[in-house]
């Protein structure tokens, strides 16, 4: 069987970028979230593309996501950890991969997740971001100390 | 902070401790004992206080933010008092303020300084250590229980819950104590509990969690508490109320030496003293 990188070379699924950044071993079924979590909507200036469901040599299957000319921050990816713990990061220079690092899952996230405490004073006009604590437990919210322990994509912004 | 209530409960004080100073009270939410007793406070002290008298009246109404009126009222004062319908805006107000924030309630989150006034009336009558104390009543929008559970699981305490199907302890609140190692026992009616807890804390029931006022009255009338049930009780139970009531306690109850809620009430001022003097001085 031809390794994913083999068939990506022939550009069957998704071809190689020249630079910019590819996201890979992310959690199958979770790469449109990857997406939206690094606010890449479709009016990005970068061409964006997205694999799903491919196999991998380290996982059954994975997704990726290879996004060009933009080489994304560590701030930036860390938050995937959020929903795919075992993403990898290449950041690519003239077709090579020149970084290669995991993803950490940070200690607070910030306007990325929404409280789901309607009542929760971050969910009027007032001028904050909602802030979360990342516990082992979940995600506590910071100003109503409410705790989502499950389905954190259904609150992403 | 309660060793020092209790230093001021018995008049050992400098009146003038304050002097000089101002407390803003930004209640956006009605209050009577919380507001009274920390403008008492402030003017036991020698301080003043300030405060924008109706919801209707400051520019909240016009649409302000809380996050500006505080940074204009951190101009105007030495410390806040907030009161909001909103959970964790205490939290928020302390972010943009320049002068300590109190939360004196956060919409149906925490009452910390009702907590302190509680812990303080439960210790003058034994030590708050291993208790057993019965939370009764609305304990999900119940921001008096959610504080006191919180503070009870420094004490080693054993908390029993008697509270209506759907108004129980929030289950994020719930695991989050018994994390910490608070025994939390639930259970259907106060029968059960009264002739084993040294501590009765009671909530209102309100009637706006209720779809129609006959189950709102079924359920109240049986959270009710009776001279003929505290027969059952140990002979040191305390009843504890952060009123206001409504049919919670039998006012037969009052005269009983069981009821300590109006005591309760009054020890909000010695309590928010030190408090006040903890953050102003």
């Amino acid at each position: 069987m031809k390794r994913p990188e083999d068939v990506e070379n022939e550009g069957l699924l998704v071809r190689r970028i020249r630079n910019g950044t590819v996201i890979d071993h992310i959690d199958c079924g979770e790469a449109l979230n990857v997406v939206k979590i690094l606010g890449i909507t479709g009016t990005t200036q970068e061409a964006l593309s997205i694999a799903t469901n491919v196999q991998s040599r380290n996982m059954e299957r994975k997704d990726i996501v290879k996004l060009t000319n933009r080489e994304l921050s560590k701030e930036e990816v860390d938050r995937i950890a959020l929903i795919s713990p075992k993403a990898t990061i290449n950041i690519v220079r003239n077709f090579k991969v020149c970084e290669k690092k995991g993803v950490e899952i940070p200690s607070q996230i910030v306007g990325i997740v929404q409280c789901p405490n309607p009542g929760c004073i971050s969910n009027t006009n007032e001028p904050i971001e909602s802030k979360f604590e990342v516990l082992p437990k979940g995600l506590r919210c910071h100003y109503c100390d409410w705790l989502i322990t499950k389905d954190i994509t259904s609150h992403i912004i | 902070m309660l060793d020092h209530a209790r230093q001021i409960d018995s008049k050992k004080y400098d009146k003038n401790a304050l002097y000089g100073k101002i407390l803003a009270v930004l209640f956006f939410e009605p209050s009577t004992r919380t507001r009274m007793s920390f403008e008492s406070a402030i003017a036991r002290l020698g301080g003043t206080s300030i405060s924008v008298g109706s919801v209707e009246a400051c520019s909240m109404a016009k649409g302000e933010t809380l996050a500006d009126t505080v940074r204009v009222v951190s101009g105007y004062a030495d410390a806040i008092v907030i009161r909001h319908p909103r959970e964790g805006a205490a939290r928020l107000a302390a972010e943009f303020a320049t002068v300590p924030v109190i939360n004196a309630g956060d919409g149906a989150g925490q009452h910390p300084s009702q907590t302190l006034l509680d812990l303080y009336t439960i210790r003058q009558s034994m030590p708050i250590d291993g208790i057993d104390i019965a939370l009764v009543g609305d304990l999900r929008y119940g921001r008096t229980a959610h504080s006191l559970a919180s503070a009870l699981s420094l004490y080693g305490a054993r908390l029993h819950t008697v509270s209506p199907r759907g108004l129980e302890l929030p289950g994020t609140l719930a695991t989050d104590l018994r994390d910490k190692g608070l025994e939390i026992i639930e259970h259907d009616d106060i029968s059960e509990v009264i002739n084993i807890v040294d501590v009765l804390y009671l909530t209102r029931i309100q009637r706006e969690r209720f779809p129609d006022s006959a189950s709102y009255f079924n359920v109240a009338s049986s959270y009710r508490i009776t001279p003929e049930l505290l027969a059952g009780a140990k002979k040191h139970l305390i009843v504890l109320h952060p009123l206001p009531r409504v049919d919670e306690i039998d006012p037969r109850v009052d005269d009983s030496p069981h009821a300590r809620y109006f005591e309760q009430s009054k020890n909000g001022v010695p309590v928010r003293m030190a408090m006040l003097m903890k953050v102003m001085q």
